[in-house]
């Protein structure tokens, strides 16, 4: 076995050469360079952190600014409800009145209309009974040769009319 | 056996500090490989930027593997010791993975230097000097209540007291050796099977396909076991110098 064999004669090389490969391991790069890796690892995760703890942040705000406008929203459409029933309101009133105006108007317009009418049937039906008793009068005059009162006439015929 | 054996490279034998040879073997070789195989691959993922490519992906979670390792052993006192506990992790790591390159095919010698316990032992004893270290100043000598565990009745302290300590003194034996037993026996087991696939292949057909193809069959998932085994050992150790280091951190 020659790690056995040769303990005399090369141990002092290996623990020498031990030494300074292994210390220049540690110095170099166990001291060196490993903190540096570690470093960047740390700084990593801290900036991972930092950014999740960035995007909860955004997140809770984005949440509350949602929330307060859905009720500013909200807000505006009860606003909008009120004046459009408010709006209604006031037109149907608005329309109300001016058809009942014009109802009045409307109305007189017919009772002018209906008085006129009812002159109008009045004056035919004067015309009618004189145009009645003349021809009556001339009738009764030429069949009967009497010579009869106007007045008189005009009564019978009158009567005869409005007793059919 | 001789992929084992450490030999000196570019004349350097003669090499000494103070009467000590320094030879710059084989094994100081792949160690300098395996560093700068490492110094790589760590460079390679330090490029810091915020979205990871695949490369800075696979370093991260290298330290992340490790950081979390120590965060479960340790606790948050743990963080300090992630440059160790890495080095120590990816230098095994990459020495075992880097002793099973098949460049054997082309002509070259791959050497598994933590298949040395001169090697695995140096680890070893600096994982528990620092646990030694950062156990006395921490706790002074209330890190000597570490040897006797929370409602140990009066008369057993002392018999206790002795067998903890035995068991801490194995630690840094048991670590290094644990290491040096699970590549070598690795390595060895490749050798053996190996030797039958050529030696039966050399000698008659008969004889290849009764003993040589089995083992062939067998080296192939014996390869891919060691490749475990290589993950698993750096693991290993780590991890029992994390559980130890929770020891010098806060007692129990």
């Amino acid at each position: 076995m020659p790690q056995i064999e040769q303990l005399a004669a090369t141990y002092s090389s290996q623990i020498f050469w031990m030494l300074v490969f292994f210390g220049f391991t540690f110095f170099v790069i166990g001291r060196g360079m490993v903190p540096k890796v570690m470093d960047t690892v740390a700084k990593r995760d801290t900036q991972i952190a930092d950014d999740l703890l960035a995007a909860e942040r955004a997140r809770k705000q984005a949440d509350a600014e949602e929330e307060s406008w859905r009720e500013r929203e909200n807000a505006n459409r009860a606003k909008a409800h009120a004046l459009i029933a408010e709006a209604r309101a006031t037109a149907a009133t608005e329309t109300e009145q001016r058809l009942a105006a014009a109802q009045v108007t409307i109305d007189g317009k017919i009772a002018e209309a209906e008085a006129g009418i009812a002159a109008a049937r009045k004056a035919a039906a004067d015309e009618i009974e004189t145009v009645a008793a003349e021809a009556a009068r001339d009738i009764i005059g030429r069949v009967a040769g009497l010579s009869l009162d106007e007045g008189q006439v005009r009564a019978a015929v009158k009567e005869n009319l409005v007793h059919g | 056996m001789h992929q084992f054996t450490i030999e000196p490279l570019f004349g350097s034998g003669h090499w000494s500090i103070a009467g000590y040879n320094i030879a710059f073997t084989n094994s100081a070789l792949w160690m300098a490989i395996a560093t700068v195989a490492l110094l790589i691959f760590v460079a390679g993922g330090s490029k810091r930027q915020l979205v990871p490519g695949r490369w800075q992906m696979a370093v991260e979670t290298f330290t992340g593997f490790v950081d979390g390792m120590l965060a479960a052993n340790v606790g948050p006192n743990g963080k300090k010791y992630v440059p160790y506990i890495f080095s120590l992790f990816m230098f095994i790591l990459f020495a075992n993975v880097l002793g099973l390159l098949p460049i054997g095919v082309l002509g070259l010698h791959a050497f598994t230097f933590t298949s040395h316990f001169s090697a695995t032992g140096v680890l070893a004893i600096m994982s528990f000097a620092i646990v030694l270290i950062v156990g006395f100043a921490k706790h002074k000598l209330h890190f000597f209540s570490l040897f006797v565990p929370h409602g140990t009745p009066a008369a057993m302290v002392v018999p206790i007291f002795f067998v903890e300590l035995v068991s801490f003194l194995v630690r840094p034996f048991s670590l290094g050796l644990r290491l040096f037993v699970a590549m070598m026996a690795g390595h060895v087991l490749l050798e053996v099977l190996s030797s039958f696939v050529i030696d039966s292949g050399n000698a008659n057909i008969g004889l290849f396909a009764i003993a040589g193809l089995p083992s062939f069959i067998l080296m192939i998932g014996i390869c891919a076991l060691e490749l475990l085994v290589a993950g698993i050992q750096a693991y290993v150790f780590a991890l029992l110098t994390c559980v130890y280091l929770n020891d010098a951190e806060n007692l129990h």
